[in-house]
Order: structure tokens, then sequence, then C-alpha cells
């Protein structure tokens, strides 16, 4: 397979973005890199940015691993990319508020009502109930990545609690320390203002007639692996982090628990997922979540960020029809590009995915985190027989793509430095009135030779972003 | 504030303070041991940690002989005892990471890389660089926390809480210090270089020796050394200054149910602010200093239900 190097051209020279880099690199004497990245390497563990299972064991507490050659993006890419998220985005809010409200886009036969309806991240629950702004997905974090020839593509839209914005943060704090005087030569972006951003557009989808609302971040404590993140966005955002036996909800309205007794709560930005949201009305054995909030926010006097129900649009079911919607909602034609996917419960779909399977990745439609799929051209004879039984007996539960072929950029590894495929996550806020994100996002990078997971859990690594200003 | 969150910060800053002073306790012993003793007369001040720390049964559980190394070992690294070192540390670190995005960056850090050193060093690694070391390490790094969250910390409910747990973590600590010492000391009465030695230990191990010498300009005597460490209003380790800043910061973080938590408080100040040394001698100095501590441990109590455990739910 051919891929895209994010540094050189096929010629092998260097791309004109990355051509100061290349100076300063090939300037650097390799000791002072390696002292760097050891610096580096220190610096995250003391200052515990850590990922996975908090817990006595040192193995638990891992550290994502971070790399210091950064993912340049030039200016004019990033503000093409940058529309295509906010018309995708747009039109994946007006979907959400569509589903649950008036149905047009099932009614003009776009989208399968089934595949909506008896999805299981449809809440029946959230139907008629009338969001502020009409927001359900604020914050959202939309995987990109770039293939073949350099064109980029939308590998899965994250609309429920996309994680990772903090490693975006700390990953530049980072590159400023060790290497101040590459930021002193090229023109970064600045991405640090993401936490007031995020606060702005929290406040400004408080409930109605609430001024000056209380804002604050649910975290199921300090076990989940992203409770780094929460601390950190509370803390940069100066609201509290709560968890669920911090509040309770009185005659349909949500307070905390303080020193001087309750306080009312506004805002959540929740990190539980919907099932843990609250006992009474989804899962009973929830003790991470609010005995009663659901009806606190179905009368409308609290928001949750992101909505109940917004599971229903970034699902791999609904993925493929996200470009229609943008035709629906938008009457605009999509500006970024979905990866062509194949429906395994259509029969003419299944057909070809099951002819074709050594060339094709194959995904769970509610998987995440990297788990439950197969990478045909990475996998070995039993593990495709094993996808093709699972397929045969629930093809519903699965979509498939061709295997794309992810761009890659140099990145230190144990033999030096060598490519490695990549993805980003931009982060895209979105209030009533308008979309925004900060420029670039986060990088992932597959650390392993050959490997195209990026997720965490699965051994990847992070990059700072820069998107270069003109 | 939330109510879990002040519950961190003030368990946070008493494991902080507890493995500070226990690290000053086993320092004086140890110091005091270093001085020509019976065997028997060494093992009895060991043996009164455990007894002070009310460990008698865990202790027996591990060890079958009460020594300097297995105390020391018992009380610097033992992970199954919640009151050795290594677990105010562990525990205080713990505290601070469920509210990491309450205290500054710099307290976070300080915290978490005191425990992960502390957590690299074996009991035999601090054996053989001398427990001394140790000591004055687990000493520098309390300070470093207390003085980072002075200088850090935005002055507001999470400071008063922290302030809290440590004034009464302290005021409850020397008391025992005081406690267990004053009366293994006192039946040695001899005069001499002995008595010299080990009273001037106990005020090293509270950083009192110089203050004793500049207040006094005199010999050192245990009625002074209690005097210093109950009554001096200016001595930043004597029950009178722990339990000044305890009524302020109690006053600052007031509501509306803490009022009799509060009266209880000032009365306690105010046997400090106005007592004689004589007085407590002369009605017993153990017996004070026990109903002290339980006085000490019901503030606690009466500080937890007021503010840490979530008030009632009537909005």
């Amino acid at each position: 397979m051919n891929f895209y190097n994010e540094m050189n051209d096929a010629s092998g020279g260097v791309r004109a973005h990355y051509q100061g880099y290349d100076e300063w690199l090939k300037a650097t004497p390799p000791e002072r890199i390696a002292r760097k990245r050891a610096e580096a390497d220190l610096a995250f563990h003391r200052v515990g940015i850590t990922f996975a299972v908090y817990g006595e064991e040192a193995g638990k507490e891992r550290l994502i691993p971070f790399d210091i050659i950064p993912r340049i993006i030039p200016s004019a890419e990033w503000k093409s990319m940058q529309g295509g998220l906010r018309q995708r985005v747009k039109a994946l809010n007006m979907f959400l508020h569509d589903v649950y409200h008036d149905q047009e886009i099932l009614k003009a036969g776009k989208i399968p009502a089934e595949q909506v309806l008896n999805n299981t991240q449809y809440r029946a629950v959230m139907q008629g109930v009338d969001l502020p702004g009409q927001i359900y997905a604020h914050i959202a974090g939309v995987d990109i990545v770039r293939a073949g020839a350099g064109e980029c593509y939308v590998l899965e839209d994250n609309l429920r609690v996309p994680s990772g914005v903090s490693y975006m943060l700390e990953d530049r704090k980072m590159m400023m320390r060790l290497f101040p005087e590459l930021f002193a030569k090229h023109k970064v972006a600045p991405v640090q203002h993401y936490p007031d951003m995020l606060l702005e557009k929290l406040r400004a989808v408080a409930p109605k007639g609430v001024s000056d609302p209380t804002v604050v971040v649910l975290t199921p404590g300090a076990y989940n692996s992203a409770y780094f993140e929460h601390t950190f966005l509370a803390q940069q955002m100066g609201v509290e982090l709560v968890e669920g036996r911090d509040l309770f909800v009185k005659d349909e309205v949500v307070y905390m628990r303080t020193t001087q007794g309750p306080q009312r709560v506004d805002v959540i930005y929740r990190r539980i997922d919907d099932d843990f949201m609250d006992p009474l009305a989804f899962r009973p054995d929830s003790a991470l979540g609010v005995p009663g909030i659901l009806k606190a926010y179905q009368a409308g006097n609290v928001t949750l960020s992101n909505a109940i129900g917004t599971g229903v649009a970034d699902d791999k079911s609904i993925y493929p029809y996200v470009p229609e919607m943008i035709r629906f909602y938008l009457g605009e034609e999509p500006i970024l590009n979905n990866v062509p996917t194949y429906m395994c419960r259509k029969p003419d779909d299944l057909a070809y995915v099951l002819a074709h399977l050594p060339e094709l990745v194959v995904k769970e439609v509610h998987g995440a985190g990297g788990y439950g799929m197969l990478v045909g051209p990475a996998s070995t004879r039993e593990q495709i027989e094993h996808f093709r039984q699972l397929l045969l007996a629930k093809p519903d539960g699965y979509i498939a793509q061709p295997t794309l072929a992810l761009s890659n950029c140099p990145t230190f590894v144990e033999e030096g430095i060598a490519p490695r495929h990549l993805d980003l996550r931009p982060f895209v806020l979105s209030s009533g009135k308008c979309v925004n994100m900060v420029p670039g996002g986060l990088t992932r990078v597959a650390l392993t030779k050959g490997s195209l997971v990026v997720n965490s859990s699965q051994g990847g690594g992070t990059k700072d972003t820069w998107v270069l200003e003109d | 504030m939330l109510s879990r969150t002040a519950d961190h910060l003030f368990w946070m800053s008493r494991y902080v303070e507890r493995a500070e002073n226990i690290a000053r306790l086993l320092d004086v012993t140890w110091q005091m041991s270093l001085v020509p003793q019976s065997l028997e007369a060494a093992n009895q001040n060991w043996n009164a940690i455990i007894a002070l720390n009310s460990l008698e049964e865990a202790y027996a559980k591990k060890y079958s002989e009460v020594n300097a190394e297995n105390v020391l070992r018992f009380m610097v690294s033992d992970h199954d005892n919640y009151a050795s070192i290594h677990s105010c540390l562990r525990l205080a670190r713990e505290n601070g990471h469920a509210v990491r995005g309450t205290i500054t960056s710099e307290m976070w850090e300080t915290l978490n890389s005191t425990w992960l050193e502390a957590r690299e060093k074996s009991f035999e690694q601090i054996s053989n660089a001398g427990v001394g070391e140790f000591f004055e390490w687990v000493k520098m790094r309390s300070s470093l926390t207390r003085g980072v969250t002075i200088g850090t910390l935005l002055q507001d409910k999470a400071y008063h809480f922290i302030r809290l747990g440590t004034l009464l973590e302290r005021a409850d600590n020397t008391a025992r210090i005081l406690d267990v010492k004053y009366h293994v000391l006192r039946p040695q009465g001899d005069e001499g270089a002995t008595d010299f030695y080990q009273w001037g230990a106990l005020l090293r191990s509270v950083s009192a020796f110089e203050v004793y010498r500049k207040v006094y300009r005199d010999v050192i005597t245990p009625e002074r050394v209690a005097e210093l460490l109950i009554l001096r209003n200016d001595m930043p380790r004597s029950l009178h200054f722990c339990m000044n800043g305890v009524i302020k910061n109690l006053e600052l973080i007031a509501n509306s149910q803490s009022g009799e938590t509060q009266r209880q408080a000032g009365l306690l100040h105010a046997q400090l602010h106005y007592g004689r040394i004589e007085d407590i001698l002369a009605h017993g100095l153990h017996q004070w200093l026990t109903d002290f501590m339980d006085r000490i441990y019901l503030l606690g109590d009466g500080i937890s239900k007021d503010f840490l455990v979530p008030m009632a739910e009537a909005a």
C-alpha cells in the first residue's frame, strides 16, 4: 500500500509546511532530543497526566506516550477542514433535533425509520423535549484520517463523551516548554483558550431564565480512565467537579451538596454515558448517576451536555447517512468525505463483505475504543473466520469499510525516527448561535509498526498538532 | 464548596501533617535511643509509640518483639499499617487526587511526587541511608506541601478546610508527643547530661529547641517545655497556636448548623488562652492531655457532621 507521508512528498522531498521544522531537526544534536524526550516523560509522570485504571499498582497508571515530532497542518488545509467540521456538526445537531421532534428526515425517506427508532442509542424519553438552542452535541470529537493521495475522510463522529482534549492542551504546553525556539520560528495557532470557549458554550445553553448559571463537570470518579481530563477541565474552567453522589434532585431541580447546604446546578457537562445517568430511568444498578435527573432534564430545569440520546447520531449504522443529512438540512454538498461503508444488514453488502474480508475493516456498530473490530489485512485466517461467524450470526451488528491507507508521520520510536500512522480528532463546540473549535485537535499515533489502530487503549500515543498561520 | 471536596481537602492535609508528626515522633525516639541507656528503657520508648497510636493489636499480628528495627519498619513503610508514614503519604495523595482540580497544580505535583518518591524507598534503603535522613525528608516534603499551599492557593473555603485539617491534626499530635515523652522522661529524674539530651531531643523533634533558648534563656526544665508546647501563643506547633488557627478557620467556613462545634472550639481555645501551666500540672499533665485529645477528637467529629457529611437535603 502507498501511504501519504505528512512530512515528505512521494519523491522524498520535505513538504513546504514542514521545511522549518526539518531544518531545526537536522541542526539539533540527537542527544539534545533524547534529553528532551526523557524530560517530557518525567514531567508527564510527575504531573500525573495518566490514563487507564487509577490504582495502587504502578503498572495500572499508564502514561499516554507523547511524541515530540509535531503533526503540522497548513493554514489553508485547516480552513477547509474547519468548514467541513462546522457543516457536519451543524447537520448532526439538526438531525438530532429532528429525530426527537418532527422526524422530517424519516418521513422524507432519506434514512430508514427503523434504523433510527430501533437503534439502541435512540432514547424515546427525549421525544418532544425542547433543548436550549436546539443543541444536542455541544462537544463533538470528530475523527479524521488522511488516506491515499492525501484526501481526508471522517472516520467517526463522537457525540457522546469524546475525550482527549486535555492531551491536546498538555501536549502543546509540553512542546512549548521543551522547544520554545520552535514556536519563536513558526506561527503556530494557539489552542489554550479551549477551556474558555467550552465554558462560554456551556453557559450559553443554560436553562431559560438563568442569567448566571452554575456549571459543573460530572465524573464517574477517580477510577475512570479519563479522570485526569475531567479534573483538568473542571479546574481550567473554574467549576466544581462532581460525582453522582454529590448531586440530588428535589422537585425536579438538581442540587449539589455543599458545605453551606444545597446549591442549585444549572448546566452539567457530564462524562457519564446515558445508561448510567439516572438509575430511575435507565440502568437501575448504576451508582454513578443521579436518581431523578431525567425528570429535571425533561422539565427544562437543567441542561445536560451532551444531551441524552445523542448516541443515535454517532452510531456506526447511522454514519453512512451523514452526507445525506447535510444535503437534507443544509442544502449543501458535504465538504468532508465519508468512508464508503458496507452495511452488513443489507444482503448485498453482506455478501460483498463476506467475500472480501481480508481486505476490509469490520467494526461493531456500537463498538468503541478500537475493541471488537477486524482489520482484514493485518489479521490471521482464524480471526477472519471468527468474524465471518459473527457476521453471519448477527449481520446488523456490523459495518465494513475498505482498509484505508492511513497517512503517516515521522515519529520517535525505539529504532529512531520512523513513519507511524495517525489520525486527528478536532473538538467541535456548539451552542445555539455558533459552532467553534480551536485550530487543530488531538493527533493520535499508532506506535506499533504497521498498526492502523491509534486508540490509547490499544497502545497509541499522541503528538502536538500545529496549524500554521499564514 | 462540595461537602465531598471539603472532606478530601480536610483529610489530605491531616494525612500530610500526620506523616510529618510520625516522623517527628520516631525521630525523637530514635535520637533518644542514641544516648546511653538500658535496653529495657530503650524498648520502653519504642513500645510507647505503638501504644500512643493504639496500634498494639495490629503490631502484635506482625511482630513478636518490640524493638527499634521492628517499630521503625512498622511505622515507616508497612503498607498494612494505615498509620505508617508510607500509608499517610499515600492517603494524602489519594485524597489530593480526588480533588486535584480544586487544589493548584503545584500542590498536586508536590503530593504526587512525594508519594512516588516514598514508594520507591524500601525500608532497607531508608535504614541503610540512616532513618534520620528519611525523617528530615518527610518533614521537608510536609513543609513544602504546606508552603506550596500557602503560596499558591486562593484563600477561599478550600484553603480554610486545609488549614483546619492541618492545625487540628497538629494539635492532636503535639499533645501525643508531649504526653508520651513527658512521662517517659519524668521518672528518670536525676539531673544531668542524659536528661538534658533527652529534653533537647524532644524540643528538636517539634522544632522548638532554638525557640526554647530564645524564649527562656535558661536551662531546660520539663515544666517549661510543657508550657512552651501547650500555652505559648506564638509557637507554631503549640496547642494554643493550633487552636488559634482552628477557631479562626472554623469561623470562616461557618454554616447554619455549626454553632455548637464553634462553641466547643472556642471553649477549648479559651482554656489555652487564659490557662496557667501551674494549674495544668497540678491537675496532672497526663490527665489534662488525655482530656484535650478527647476533645480534639470530638471537635473533628463535629466538623465532620457539620460540613463534610452532606447536609440535609431540604432545599
